[in-house]
């Protein structure tokens, strides 16, 4: 069942809240002990929200557009008194004296949440394998990685665990395990959605999304986390437009672009003659291109133009945000420090402490990226590569900015292949870092972006095409989506 | 495997950002850190002099509320996340010279 049918029937007293969730946690017992999407299962809690909600109806008290809708949460959004770990021993027990505000609006929506769910270590990296608690595996074949760094909340969706799950997104930490998992997974623009609670990974781009079985289910709950929020300084003034209304209104007239350095293999790209000697990223999968040919014949077939556009600084992207980002994590982690909450190795001085709790407190991959990021702001580096990597940023709005002048939305692929085998990757940190290349760049410019699946590889596995807009563009774009969404194919067949 | 950064270089990126390393692991950071630093040679090599930096994606502007006092956090909810307290406070190892 759908969130949108859940909450109906739940409003409609067709299905109680408590029954819905009772079959969502029966599912978990089942299969999450092959599959480990959740850190914790919050079961007792689960079902009292869910009498809550069921109590309302009872009594014909207004319930939320998310009444009875069971809902995962990436363990690194903040839920008051409940263990919120971001997959880090360095956060092991700890409990948040607050709730995220995006929870806090789940909850006013109607929304039950049953669990809070693994990912990468403080959200770095793409596969849910850098876990203090182990990794978790892909819903489609438990050999491969789910993506990550939101790789529970994407196996949860998948594995039918719960219709609706939130990550976050600060390199394609929602659009890339939605991908690989087979899922819906949106990043809204910058600012759209509070960050709040959020534990910060790197705050100029991280960004809270939903992911969810289908486009619908997710632009619902778009509507129920998107908002101001007084408590986050970066968060958008004003009301965000509504996109449920408008879904089923298709894409007639719109001007599509495949993004040519993001899809050099596309027989659309390689027709266009204007093009020869563009500059593109590499490793993109055939069969993944393949399938994003067949996505753009599909918006044509919808009454979309699609025309090929180039954005030379797109292959700029993934160097930029490895300077960026791991530079703005440096500074965001250094207040890890055992001293208010969190891990303490205790020692003789104060200095020493420090020293020995971020030491055996953070995993390899995290420490990486400190040391990444300290070095590229360090004295003499700063000017050569972070103070570069921000001018990056500049070139790439600005060549966003005039593609938009020619197209509504960008078409290109979520994530080079589809999901590999565990263990593929992790020797090589530049070889996982590459799985960001086609997402990065809606973080660098803070625009939405929409990962669809969209047929399946060579392998049998999910694949996912990913449209891009400008910013808060989010109704076109979820509108397209679901255009693509009708159009895919529902058996494995090839493009 | 090119040597852009020495283990000493490691070690003192490890001194700033408060972390400690094995020599074995210093030697590995070296390398991984500058596989990634050669990746990001097309960014370094780039003449974007006349571009303006952008640390942000919109304009930044600072955000103040009325000066009111509002209710904070609960104390002892928060302290009782605190490793260690004394008497409402954080208690932490000395800060300078030998422990009592």
């Amino acid at each position: 069942m759908t969130a949108l049918a859940i909450a109906a029937a739940v409003k409609s007293g067709e299905r109680t809240a408590l029954d819905v969730v009772d079959e969502h946690l029966a599912r978990i017992s089942q299969r999450d002990a092959e599959i480990g999407a959740f850190n914790l299962v919050l079961a007792d809690e689960a079902r009292t929200a869910a009498r809550n909600v069921d109590a309302a109806v009872s009594r014909g008290e207004p319930v939320g557009p998310l009444a009875g809708v069971p809902v995962a949460l990436k363990d690194n959004l903040c839920t008051r008194g409940v263990p919120t770990t971001c997959s880090s021993r360095m956060l092991e027990g700890w409990r948040p004296p607050y709730d995220a505000t995006v929870v806090q609006r789940l909850r006013s929506a109607g929304a039950v949440i049953v669990g809070k769910t693994n990912l990468d270590e403080f959200a770095m990296g793409s596969s849910t394998e850098n876990s203090a608690f182990g990794p978790t595996r892909n819903p489609h074949d438990t050999g491969r990685v789910p993506g990550g760094s939101s790789g529970g909340s994407a196996a949860a969706v998948a594995a039918g665990f719960a219709p609706l799950a939130l990550g976050s997104d600060t390199g394609g930490s929602v659009r890339q395990p939605a991908a690989l998992c087979g899922v819906v997974g949106f990043k809204p623009t910058y600012g759209a959605v509070s960050r709040y609670g959020l534990v910060a990974f790197a705050s100029s781009l991280d960004q809270i999304g939903p992911m969810a079985s289908n486009v619908a289910d997710t632009a619902a709950c778009y509507e129920a986390i998107s908002g101001h929020d007084p408590r986050d300084s970066t968060s958008i003034d004003g009301a965000r437009e509504p996109v449920v209304a408008g879904l089923g209104q298709g894409v007639d007239g719109l001007r599509v672009g495949l993004v040519a350095e993001l899809c050099a293999a596309s027989a659309r790209v390689q027709q266009d003659d204007g093009l020869d000697g563009v500059s593109a990223v590499e490793g993109v999968a055939a069969d993944v291109i393949a399938w994003v040919d067949a996505a753009a014949t599909a918006l044509e077939a919808a009454g979309a133009a699609v025309t090929v556009v180039s954005v030379p600084s797109a292959v700029l992207g993934l160097s930029a945000y490895y300077l960026i980002a791991p530079a703005e994590a440096s500074s965001n982690l250094a207040r890890y420090d055992g001293v208010r909450y969190g891990l303490r190795v205790d020692a003789a001085n104060a200095a020493e402490m420090n020293v020995s709790s971020r030491s055996s407190g953070f995993g390899a991959e995290v420490k990486r990226r400190i040391m990444l990021g300290t070095y590229a702001l360090s004295a003499g580096y700063y000017d050569a590569f972070y103070g570069k990597a921000l001018r990056v940023r500049t070139l790439m709005l600005r060549e966003f900015a005039a593609a938009y002048a020619d197209v509504d939305v960008l078409l290109c692929p979520t994530a080079p292949t589809t999901a590999f085998e565990l263990g593929a990757k992790t020797a090589d940190p530049l070889l996982m870092y590459l799985n960001d290349v086609c997402t990065i760049p809606s973080n660098l410019t803070g625009h939405p972006a929409v990962s669809v699946p969209f047929g399946s590889g060579d392998d049998g596995l999910p694949v996912g095409v990913q449209l891009m807009g400008p910013a808060l563009s989010e109704p076109v774009l979820l509108r397209a989506a679901a255009v693509l969404e009708r159009a895919a194919p529902s058996d494995g067949s090839a493009p | 495997m090119s040597g852009r950064i020495t283990r000493d270089e490691a070690a003192h990126v490890a001194r700033l950002a408060r972390l400690r390393f094995s020599d074995a692991e210093l030697d590995e950071l070296a390398a991984q850190l500058s596989a990634v630093l050669d990746h990001a040679a097309d960014v370094e090599a780039l003449d974007v002099t006349d571009i303006e930096p952008t640390s942000h994606p919109h304009p930044l502007v600072n955000v103040t509320r009325a000066d009111e006092v509002r209710p904070s956090l609960d104390w002892d909810e928060v302290l009782a996340q605190a490793p260690s307290v004394d008497d409402g406070q954080f208690r932490v190892p000395p800060i300078l010279g030998e422990a009592p």
